[in-house]
């Protein structure tokens, strides 16, 4: 599939001299934006009662987006690394923004299939595009530190739900005064249809600015005074190239797969009841001595840990490695698990403090993976190879919820009227999904030779050319 | 950020004009997304802080 003349590759290949600290804002440009996904939750309550519909429905729309932010990033991989970043992130932009304008009228005309349609599933398309290209670009233009590349941008993921969470609340109050945010006001469908028709022009300008800026390396740039030679003396790290259909080939990215499913399993299983979790481990008969107030500041808490999981612990694999820095995330997480489920209710700083660590695991683990994917498979598609891997998402999207969702119906109650106890199989499940993570990554080796691509091939321009072997 | 690091140099580009990017470009850039970044951070900031506020 051909692209317009300006969007292509060729056009944005950088001369000698071109400052590569210009691509990270480029990246971020697209990240911010698509971040907003995880920021749903401040308008789903206004869906349910526009559409007089349960919370199951519309938190559907959340699930197909994840769904198909996985599936076209394994689809379109091979055509993102092919066609550059700027074709990208310009599709994206326009899947994106689109998924906001059909969701709006959706809303507006109160047909909730138009939700499923637009956000869920036109959106999501332009999530997964956005997605994986500003990673693969960051990647090839920081070979020196990948994990610090991968983590900028998918650091800008976890900051868009910081963003878009305080904006849509203050712009839904601006269209719905009877609206103020806080507990038990409601906007209007009126208000959440026009805030997804500001989202839809604010995102178009900033994708656009993204796609304008960024830049690819010419073939065989380095920065000055990198020397590739000094990342293969690593373990684990190579200077050949995989291609993305004989990646999928290799037991490494099956492992890899596991590792991702296990340690995004875990985190949602936290993430997903946090409000209610902390308000049920503190409870005592009918009351809980973690207000809702609390509560929301604790979700607060966890978003900034997240976020900065993802630059911190992105960055530090630069420095410890790719295999050792899972080790952590899954090893540390296995025991801070186990704390949470056994000590989790004697005190609260340390319900807090081991949560807010899980969760930076779980977003150091996103940010990381890319990187670990570099490591193992080189840059040549290296995009594609992580689409394909993001697929691990979409099935953790839908096991994390489950589990935790499917231990809490076994209990009497609803979350927010339970305690403790009630959690501790869901979060005993999950050590068990780390311990299996855990193995999955001690069994990563590096990726035998007959996968590598011959040594001249590797532009991804010229990526037709590879066979599968 | 070095600027030897930053710009590097290039195997396949020798016929090309080298080009320079304008320090104020990357500032703005930066200044584009780092602004909502901010606001974003302190709005949550200021959310978590009730964690603390007893």
């Amino acid at each position: 599939m051909a692209v317009p003349a300006f969007l292509a590759r060729e056009r944005i290949v950088a001369r000698p001299g071109f400052n590569r600290w210009l691509i990270p804002p480029a990246a971020l440009a697209v990240h911010l934006c698509i971040g907003q996904a995880y920021a749903t939750s401040v308008y789903k309550t206004a869906l349910v009662e526009h559409f007089d519909t349960s919370l199951t429905a519309i938190g559907i729309i959340f699930s197909i987006a994840i769904v198909m932010l996985g599936l076209s990033a394994a689809v379109f991989g091979k055509w993102v690394d092919r066609n550059g970043p700027r074709a990208a992130m310009a599709t994206s932009a326009v899947f994106w923004v689109t998924g906001f304008l059909v969701g709006s009228l959706g809303i507006a005309t109160e047909q909730l299939w138009l939700l499923y349609l637009g956000y869920g599933v036109i959106g999501g398309i332009g999530l997964g595009i956005g997605y994986i290209s500003p990673v693969s670009t960051l990647i090839k233009w920081f070979p020196d530190r990948p994990g610090l590349a991968t983590g900028m941008a998918i650091m800008g993921f976890g900051g868009g739900a910081l963003i878009a969470s305080p904006l849509s609340r203050q712009l839904m109050n601006l269209y719905d005064p009877d609206y103020d945010g806080t507990a038990g006001t409601v906007p209007s469908g009126e208000a959440v249809a026009l805030l997804f028709l500001t989202l839809a022009v604010l995102y178009a300008l900033f994708m656009s600015f993204g796609a304008l800026i960024v830049r690819v390396p010419a073939d065989g740039w380095k920065p000055d005074g990198f020397d590739p030679s000094t990342v293969k003396s690593k373990a684990l790290v190579t200077t050949d190239n995989v291609s993305a259909d004989n990646a999928i080939r290799t037991p490494q990215f099956w492992l890899l797969w596991i590792v991702l499913f296990c340690n995004v399993t875990a985190g949602i299983g936290i993430l997903e009841q946090a409000a209610p979790m902390i308000q049920d481990f503190f409870r005592d008969g009918e009351t809980s001595a973690v207000a809702a107030a609390t509560a929301a500041g604790f979700v607060g808490l966890l978003s900034l840990f997240n976020m900065g999981g993802r630059f911190v612990w992105s960055s530090t694999s630069d420095y410890i490695g790719r295999k050792p820095i899972y080790m952590i995330y899954l090893g540390v997480g296995i025991v801070l698990y186990v704390i949470l489920a056994t000590l989790g209710s004697t005190a609260t700083w340390i319900f807090v403090l081991t949560a807010a660590v899980i969760i930076s695991f779980y977003g150091g683990g996103f940010a990381t993976i890319p990187a670990y994917l570099r490591d193992l498979f080189g840059t040549f598609q290296v995009g594609a190879i992580h689409g394909r891997l993001l697929t691990a998402w979409s099935a953790a999207g839908i096991a994390g919820p489950l589990i935790i969702n499917g231990v809490l119906d076994m209990a009497e109650g609803e979350p927010g009227e339970l305690v403790a106890g009630d959690y501790r199989p869901a979060l005993f499940i999950m050590v068990g999904l780390l311990v299996v993570g855990f193995i999955a990554n001690l069994l990563v080796k590096p990726v035998a030779d007959k996968w590598h691509e011959p040594k001249s091939a590797p532009s991804p321009s010229t990526q037709e050319a590879s066979a599968v072997r | 950020m070095s600027s030897a690091a930053s710009t590097g140099n290039s195997a396949s580009t020798g016929n090309q004009q080298p080009t320079h990017t304008p320090i104020g470009l990357i500032a703005f850039a930066w200044t584009l997304v780092g602004v909502p970044l901010a606001y974003g951070l302190y709005q949550t900031v200021k959310t978590a802080s009730s964690l603390f506020g007893g």
